[in-house]
């Protein structure tokens, strides 16, 4: 416990401490900034410095000088010259590894809230083969290599339904040997879709409001399908009290829908639920719809969709839920 | 502390091979106490995480952490020094291997097992192994490129090792002729001996047969200007005067006596030089008989050079000698004694002979020197595998066996002068020599090694009689394998050793510019550039000034940017407008495809193809972001097929 805690405000110490470099220090930290795509890495934004390994490696190597000098052992300096200077020019494969690479294209299909976002970001490599590429933002990171133009896929968390931006990536290589770390930060102007969470176990689908008001006032016409566990929001005239008093637990009528009827999700229908359950619950409904192949509509206060199916219909609908009020900016 | 990738099996396997290369040259000289085990464990770790991937538990590893260095302090008696010390470090390294799960272990181990490959240069400079060593590096950094990637092929991670040690030389040899040299070890240097073979100060029978069949060069010279003839090319080691029945000696009070060097020159003057090997010994060889002593030498009343320190790195002397001498005309009266000095109780037989010829030639020393040397030429035979000598080793070898080589010859011929009343003595050194014509130096082997005797005449001094030579004049005028004949061991048959003489010039080579380079000789390196005697502060600044320049050279390459933009698409539509523009139709710099294809379809209208192209490559280049790669490759492909009529001048100017 006491170990998480601290690592927390380690992280937190360093965060502000960036926070604060980023600030007062525009000319080390601009090239950080959203820069539109695509973008080509070069020196003046790749930067190297040894590895924990390879400062230790250099701690062995000056014990191997000093040995081979003392013993005035000529083939033993040799042999560490050698080695030392093999890993010193390590240096310069490490930095192309990086060098004129570029990032041509971001892509991410969107995914519900709670969900991980598919980031794939797509390289033109300029160069024969990049090696062991290490892309890593604050809660994700992916290894891979190029041998020709590709993409490296990233998934990034997604708790929240809006505009998703990948932020800034660290772009990273320890090849050739792991004796130095290069890097570059890309902060690409890209954001994905995240569309809302979708409601666990919702209700089923409603009848088009002004319908299901009659419906519910005549109680006959349609068939009486099954009972189910009472969820909140549910109108209260389908309870059935009586199935309910025996089971200990409320139950709610539930009807048949007749088909080809088309279907209004409303988002001021859903009283007494947070706006974002409201939300997810419609999100769930329009993933419902589709599924059975019902047409629907959706009306949120600014927005109204009109009754229609289908992958774009569906996409249309929850990017209104996504980006309707309240979602993070 | 966040836990390290674990290793897939290339990894592992790199990494296993790289430890087996560090381990490999210790293996040859560790005693089997330490590396059957040591070689043991790797290999069944090998097997181990070929099986299953699981993690040695703790109760396999720790008896093993303590068995080594029992092993070791029980076959060294202790834990420390050069020996002992390489002994642990491959064992450790071997165990580490134990341990080797993820690639923090794996990045440890490879470290140790640069430090445990240099270490075995210690014990050899040689050029071969250094070479060797230095190329194993290739698979150090091979396992640790492979422990960047979860590819599974060694091939790459081979490559760029190679490549990587490739490109290092420059810089590595920078560092290496500059980088300051310590006139002076930090700390003590290592004194502990290893057994070389090389001339000792004692004599038995046998003791020399070790030398005859070793190889490896004992010294190398460069006369300035005439060279002695190959019969006369005795190399004058140390002297021995006393006789003990079985072993011939040098008394130690005799080299803290330095000589009157009471020497009479006839004749020429020789002056050489002469790079000796390390030989750990405190003898240092000269050309019968040496006129002056190196700096750091002595030389004995005996004409013998002792060294102050042991010779444990290669040396290099200038000497004069005199082919032709008196030495020492007037007996010290000591020496005399020293000379006439033989063992009671030993040899009657031989004694019994000498005092015969004394009396039958009436003392003449010269007769009797010629009725010894009849006797040996007459009945004996040379051969390096000599018959076992009992008690009375000079009898046994005079009546009995008949058959051996310098050391029994000399062994017997001196006893008998000093039987019969002649000062004499053992002269122990070597004799010849391989002279390589393309270095213009003579290499003198172990297995040159040779004895002979010296006996004083009166008004002659001391004068060299070979009775080898008597016995087989070979030895002197070919070398002792030519000599050996049949009993020669395998390696050195006549054309083999041909080939090793002319190959020692590469020996020299690095002996001379590697091993042997040192403060001194780096202080001189800078001279071409105006520094006379070039410190500590130039040599850095100039290792500094070279290592930059080379480094600028890598930093550019590595700088120079790839070519922009460029990818498979653009190169296959320029190719698709450079075939255009040999058939007439260049693209103008403005024309964007569409409307070249305008143009191109007035000019060829039934080439149907060419439209299709150019519709291909609108496709690609605009409908998509990032185009299917295949259809890039198709695009390519029918560019490359594309035939066009080539233009006639007249075609060319109409476009």
């Amino acid at each position: 416990m006491t170990g998480t805690a601290a690592s927390a405000i380690r992280t937190s110490l360093r965060d502000r401490l960036f926070e604060y470099a980023e600030r007062r220090l525009p000319a080390l930290t601009r090239l950080k900034r959203v820069e539109s795509l695509p973008i080509r890495l070069d020196r003046h934004r790749i930067y190297v410095l040894p590895t924990r390994f390879g400062l230790m490696l250099s701690l062995l190597l000056l014990v191997m000088l000093l040995g081979a000098l003392n013993y005035n052992n000529n083939p033993a300096l040799l042999l560490t010259c050698l080695f030392a200077a093999a890993a010193y020019q390590s240096v310069f494969a490490a930095f192309a590894t990086l060098n004129g690479l570029e990032i041509a294209a971001l892509r991410a299909e969107p995914c519900h809230a709670g969900g991980a976002l598919e980031f794939s970001i797509h390289f033109h490599i300029a160069a024969k083969s990049r090696h062991s590429l290490r892309l890593r933002t604050q809660d994700a990171q992916t290894g891979f290599d190029l041998d020709r133009d590709g993409a490296a896929t990233l998934r990034i968390p997604a708790p929240q339904r809006g505009w998703l931006r990948p932020g800034r990536l660290r772009l990273c290589s320890e090849y050739p040997f792991g004796l130095f770390e290069v890097w570059s930060w890309i902060n690409p102007e890209f954001a994905a879709l995240v569309y809302p969470r979708l409601e666990s176990n919702p209700p089923p689908l409603p009848r088009s409001g002004v319908q299901a008001q009659q419906l519910a006032d005549r109680n006959s016409g349609d068939e009486l399908a099954a009972l189910r566990e009472y969820q909140t929001g549910d109108p209260p005239r389908n309870i059935a009290w009586k199935a309910s008093a025996r089971r200990d637990q409320l139950l709610v009528k539930e009807f048949e829908t007749p088909r080809g009827q088309e279907i209004m999700l409303d988002f001021a229908a859903l009283r007494g639920l947070p706006n974002e359950d409201r939300i997810a619950r419609l999100a769930a409904w329009v993933c419902m719809a589709e599924a059975v192949r019902l047409p629907y509509a959706l009306a949120l206060a600014q927005t109204r969709i009109d009754s229609g199916l289908g992958a774009e219909h569906r996409h249309a609908c929850l990017r209104a839920l996504a980006l309707a009020p309240g979602a993070a900016p | 502390m966040k836990s390290s990738p674990a290793l897939t099996g290339l990894q592992f396997r790199l990494t296993a091979a790289a430890v087996f290369v560090a381990v490999l040259p210790h293996l040859l000289r560790l005693p089997s106490l330490i590396s059957v085990p040591v070689l043991a464990l790797i290999a069944l770790r090998w097997l181990q995480r070929r099986r299953s991937t699981k993690r040695l538990p703790a109760w396999i590893k720790l008896p093993l952490v303590l068995l080594f260095p029992v092993l070791i302090v029980f076959h060294y008696g202790n834990l420390f020094g050069r020996e002992p010390g390489s002994a642990l470090a491959c064992a450790m390294l071997a165990l580490k291997l134990l341990e080797t799960d993820n690639r923090r272990d794996a990045r440890a181990a490879i470290c140790f097992s640069a430090f445990v490959l240099m270490s075995a240069l210690l014990f050899d400079q040689g050029m071969w192994i250094t070479v060797l060593l230095c190329a194993a590096l290739v698979i150090l950094l091979a396992a640790l490129r492979a422990l960047e990637s979860a590819r599974t092929q060694w091939l790459p991670d081979l490559r760029s090792g190679a490549f990587a040690l490739a490109t290092a030389l420059p810089l590595a040899l920078c560092a290496f002729v500059l980088f300051p040299r310590l006139a002076s070890p930090l700390w003590g240097a290592p004194n502990d001996t290893t057994a070389r073979t090389g001339l000792g100060d004692r004599m038995a029978p046998g003791t020399m047969q070790e030398l005859l069949i070793d190889d490896s060069p004992a010294f190398r010279v460069v006369f300035d200007t005439t060279t002695p003839p190959r019969d006369k090319l005795y190399w004058r080691g140390p002297v021995l005067w006393q006789f003990d029945g079985s072993a011939w000696t040098r008394p130690e009070w005799l080299a803290s006596r330095p000589g009157d060097g009471d020497v009479r020159v006839r004749g020429d003057r020789v002056s050489y030089e002469v790079t000796l090997e390390p030989s750990e010994r405190h003898w240092l060889l000269a050309l019968d008989v040496p006129l002056l002593a190196p700096q750091g030498a002595v030389r004995g009343a005996d004409m013998s050079l002792v060294s102050r320190t042991h010779v444990d790195d290669p040396i290099r002397y200038r000497m004069v000698s005199a082919p032709d001498y008196v030495l020492e005309p007037m007996l010290d009266p000591l020496h005399r004694r020293l000379a006439l000095q033989l063992p009671t109780g030993f040899d009657p037989r031989a004694r019994a002979l000498a005092q015969r010829w004394h009396d039958e030639f009436h003392g003449d020393p010269n007769r009797i020197i010629n009725a010894a040397l009849d006797m040996i030429r007459g009945e004996f035979t040379y051969t390096l595998n000599a018959p076992l000598l009992g008690r009375d080793s000079v009898d046994d070898f005079l009546f009995d066996t008949r058959r051996g080589f310098c050391e029994h010859f000399s062994s017997a011929f001196t006893f008998l002068m000093r039987a019969a009343g002649i000062p004499a003595r053992v002269v122990t050194g070597y004799q010849g020599g391989y002279f390589n014509k393309l270095g213009n130096y003579w290499v003198v082997r172990q297995s040159d090694a040779h004895a002979w005797s010296e006996v004083w005449l009166q008004g002659l001094g001391w004068v060299r009689v070979d009775p080898t030579a008597a016995v087989s004049p070979q030895r002197v005028q070919a070398g002792a394998h030519a000599a050996a004949g049949a009993s020669a061991p395998w390696y050195q048959a006549d054309w083999l050793m041909a080939i090793r003489n002319r190959m020692d010039l590469v020996n020299r080579f690095w002996n001379d510019a590697i091993v042997q380079f040192n403060a001194l000789r780096q202080q001189s390196l800078l001279t071409p550039f105006g520094v006379d005697k070039a410190e500590y502060p130039q040599l850095m600044l100039a290792m500094l000034a070279l290592g930059s320049v080379l480094l600028g050279l890598f930093a550019w390459w590595a700088m120079r940017a790839p070519k922009p933009a460029g990818d498979a698409l653009d190169a296959a539509y320029a190719r698709l407008c450079r075939k255009l523009a040999r058939a007439g139709a260049a693209r103008d710099r403005a024309e964007g495809p569409l409307t070249l294809a305008m143009r191109v379809a007035a000019t060829w209208p039934a080439q149907h193809g060419l439209q299709d192209l150019f519709a291909q490559y609108v496709g690609l280049r605009y409908a998509h972001a990032l185009p299917d790669p295949e259809r890039i490759q198709n695009f390519t492909r029918a560019v490359a097929r594309l035939r066009l009529p080539v233009a006639t001048p007249a075609a060319a100017q109409s476009s």
